[in-house]
């Protein structure tokens, strides 16, 4: 297969997760809002500062409030990391590799990209914005569904694979860190509404609400870490990304022992273990942001060797 | 919607005059298209119609579409198709492919020719200065001997009839010439919407030419290579033909690569691909001469691979078509073709080409200009039907327009008288009108000459419009070439 072309795969899946992970973003924060009680800080300064894009959100607004931020991180074609660029851009990579999706993958793309465009192009913020998100979630959900569905699990899928797992494991311990850090539990909040109100709605944000209650029952800031990070069995969680990011590149690789694979392997492998062989408490008391950020730039990592090895 | 409409029929459809390829003039249908001229007629009310739109549906979904430069909206549209098919009697295809065989054996020994011993320029046959003062004159194809002397592989040649139906050459593409998709696509729509008109002629099959055009390609790998890899090399998603390129690669099993996918390494090309780097021995290039190697033609070509010449010419990789055809591809080259035949096979032209009138020549430009009213003019580079006066349909003031261009760069131009072009029934707004048609056949040259029977006939949807390309609202029809009795394979 083309490097080219195997790179306009990994890169369309990872815009497509980047576009909806960026919606399930503003989604939670947009719910947070609603229930929060009087006098508590609103959240919408620390999501934009959570995405590290702080400056660029400054330059041309003037206010972090629920329409600004919707409008940034939504609508924002200037802005890179907004869910219409991320769209643009995966269907610009679908389209040149047209081909080598399926008749229906390539549609759902364009449809997707076109709901979003439109609703870009109308300059307000939606009417019932949380309506907007759920609608994006659920054109993701079915793209999933097709990709799995429609399209030989072959190379060109597996690429797609880690190139979806990848930006969903970095989106989720980033998301996970943010809602961490705004928080920080203080003596008098632990174990109250608000507190698990908090929580509850960082589950959401990954879908992941009612598994977590299968798993863990209450709420408390270690389990939730566990659940986000160390779970090997729900899709969202970390370790499960770097799991399957694994099978993947052992797929594409196909047994060869050409040592040119080896990099890629070796620093996912490396990754796995470090989660598997730490507890969400050991996490907490060494810091949590800590983690994330070495997490963080180990799938730079990874993504640097996949990048030299096989797209050159 | 449901709307009722009449049956479409031939009852009523008149000829008016034209030479059509279905109907004779007396209005009674040619014996090959009787059998189904017969069945449309007995078709129920809307059933044609119906047919068409399905057609028309199959092609969208399959995005059979094309770019139209200069087309605001820079989208892509459906090549228009119209669903009565074309049909050619075996005789007359015999006639035609003896024509276009001669025709193609006798242009790739001209341009092995004017790129070596030049032998029909010392002779005065062709003019030196139009061959080598041209554009399309490369350097460095100079001197260059490709496999077995053949440098167009893949030629579409584009035919016209007259009034009598005699069949003239209206034109050689020697280059990148496109539209074979079409053809394939046509007939595979036609079969799927409209299989009965199937029982009424026995067709030629045309799905073969994937396979074919694969194993001449493949031929073009020297014997050193057990199995060559074969590539077909495009300008990208932003190119008009495009879907043709993409069709063309995903039918025959082979990569589908843009310059940028391709490298040389020590002498030989290779792609870039998730395995490393794969050799390539065979590139079917859609992409322009001048741009294939920024190292030696157009240095800001993106589109090429650089050192791409040097390994042709060592031997290391084969190009379909050779660099350098455009010499031949040329309006005013044209001209001279049917002295080419006489010249190197001996042989008077069995097709013959279209009167025309080569402005540089003085005699021929004072008849061009005293005639601008009758005559078509075309510049001798363009292609898509672009830059042409059509002196009949023509205003005082653009004949005046194209009066001073001809005087500033006579070489330039040829004019031709305009031609009672042959029309058929085409489907327009709900009944059976005439409309011009051409034909363009293709061509494989690889050990042996092979041509597709049939090809792409063009018809221009526009009512008095001669102008059929693609780029200009024409639309395509299918093709049958009629069995001939007791010999090969149909389309059922």
């Amino acid at each position: 297969m083309l490097s080219r072309v195997a790179e306009s795969i990994y890169w369309m899946a990872r815009y497509i997760e980047r576009a909806e992970n960026t919606a399930r973003f503003v989604e939670v924060t947009l719910n947070l809002v609603l229930d929060q009680p009087m006098g508590v800080d609103q959240p919408w300064r620390p999501l934009i500062n959570a995405t590290g894009d702080d400056e660029v959100f400054d330059k041309s607004y003037e206010v972090a409030d629920a329409e600004s931020v919707t409008r940034f991180m939504a609508f924002d074609r200037e802005y890179s990391n907004s869910v219409i660029t991320a769209l643009r851009n995966a269907r610009e990579n679908a389209r040149s590799v047209r081909e080598s999706l399926s008749s229906e993958a390539f549609e759902q793309i364009n449809s997707l990209y076109h709901y979003v465009n439109s609703a870009a192009q109308a300059g307000t913020s939606p009417d019932s914005p949380t309506e907007f998100f759920d609608t994006i979630r659920q054109h993701c959900h079915l793209l999933t569904g097709i990709f799995d569905a429609t399209m030989s699990h072959d190379i060109a899928w597996h690429f797609a694979n880690m190139g979806r797992l990848l930006e969903r494991a970095d989106k989720t311990s980033r998301i996970l860190d943010v809602k961490y850090f705004t928080l920080l539990p203080t003596v008098d909040s632990v174990g109250t509404a608000h507190d698990d109100l908090q929580w509850s709605s960082l589950l959401f944000s990954i879908s992941g609400f009612e598994a977590y209650r299968r798993t863990h029952h209450m709420i408390r800031s270690e389990s939730v870490v566990d659940f986000f990070l160390l779970h090997n069995e729900f899709p969202r969680s970390v370790l499960f990304c770097i799991e399957n990011t694994e099978t993947s590149l052992a797929a594409i690789s196909g047994g060869s022992t050409d040592p040119r694979h080896a990099r890629a392997a070796k620093l996912v492998a490396g990754v796995k273990d470090k989660l598997r062989g730490t507890g969400a408490s050991q996490i907490l008391r060494d810091g949590l942001h800590e983690f994330v950020d070495s997490l963080q730039q180990d799938m730079n990592e990874i993504g640097e060797a996949i990048k030299d090895t096989y797209f050159r | 919607m449901s709307v009722i409409h009449d049956p479409i029929s031939f009852e009523n459809y008149d000829s008016e005059g034209f030479f059509d390829e279905l109907i004779e003039a007396s209005g009674k249908p040619r014996p090959d298209a009787a059998p189904l001229v017969d069945v449309i007629n007995r078709l129920p009310g809307g059933d044609l119609l119906r047919r068409q739109a399905a057609i028309e549906r199959s092609l969208h979904r399959m995005g059979i579409t094309f770019a139209v430069y200069g087309d605001s909206s820079g989208t892509e549209k459906i090549f228009p198709f119209d669903i009565v098919p074309r049909v050619v009697g075996w005789m007359m295809w015999r006639h035609i492919e003896a024509g276009l065989k001669q025709r193609i054996r006798a242009l790739n020994l001209f341009i092995d020719d004017v790129y070596n011993e030049k032998a029909i320029l010392n002779d005065g046959i062709v003019p030196r200065d139009l061959i080598e003062g041209a554009s399309t004159y490369l350097e460095p194809c100079v001197g260059l001997k490709p496999p077995g002397g053949v440098w167009c592989h893949i030629t579409g040649t584009d035919l016209i009839r007259d009034a009598d139906g005699a069949v003239f050459v209206l034109e050689d593409n020697l280059r990148c010439p496109s539209g074979v998709s079409y053809v394939l696509q046509n007939r595979a729509v036609m079969k799927r919407n409209f299989p009965q008109v199937f029982a009424t002629c026995k067709v030629r099959p045309v799905s073969d030419y994937p396979a074919r055009l694969y194993n001449m390609l493949r031929s073009l790998a020297t014997d050193r290579v057990a199995k060559p890899t074969v590539v077909v090399l495009t300008p990208g998603i932003y190119n008009s033909a495009y879907y043709e390129h993409s069709f063309l690669a995903h039918q025959m099993g082979v990569e589908l690569v843009e310059g940028r996918d391709l490298v040389i390494k020590d002498g030989f090309v290779y792609m870039r691909t998730v395995e490393g780097p794969q050799r390539v021995d065979v590139i079917y290039r859609r992409v322009d001469d001048t741009f294939i190697d920024p190292a030696v033609f157009r240095e800001d070509s993106v589109l090429g691979v650089k050192g791409l010449m040097d390994a042709y010419k060592n031997g290391n990789v084969a190009l379909a078509n050779a660099p350098g055809t455009g010499v031949a591809d040329d309006k005013v080259v044209y001209c001279y073709v049917p002295d080419m035949i006489r010249y190197y096979l001996n042989e008077e032209p069995i097709l013959p080409n279209v009167p025309t009138y080569i402005c540089n020549r003085e005699e021929d430009r004072k008849y061009v200009l005293a005639h601008l009213d009758e005559l078509v003019v075309k510049p001798a580079g363009e292609s898509g039907g672009y830059g042409m006066l059509i002196g009949p349909h023509s205003t005082a003031e653009q004949r005046a327009e194209f009066a001073v261009k001809i005087k500033q760069d006579p070489r330039n131009f040829i004019a031709q008288p305009t031609l009672s072009l042959s029309r058929m029934p085409t489907v327009i707004d709900g009944c059976l009108k005439g409309r011009h048609v051409d034909l363009r056949p293709y061509i494989l040259h690889g050990k042996d000459i092979w041509v597709l029977p049939g090809g792409l006939t063009r018809v221009a949807l526009r009512e008095g419009s001669l102008v059929v390309n693609s780029s200009q609202g024409g639309g395509s029809k299918d093709t049958w070439v009629a069995a001939e009795p007791g010999h090969g394979e149909v389309d059922t």
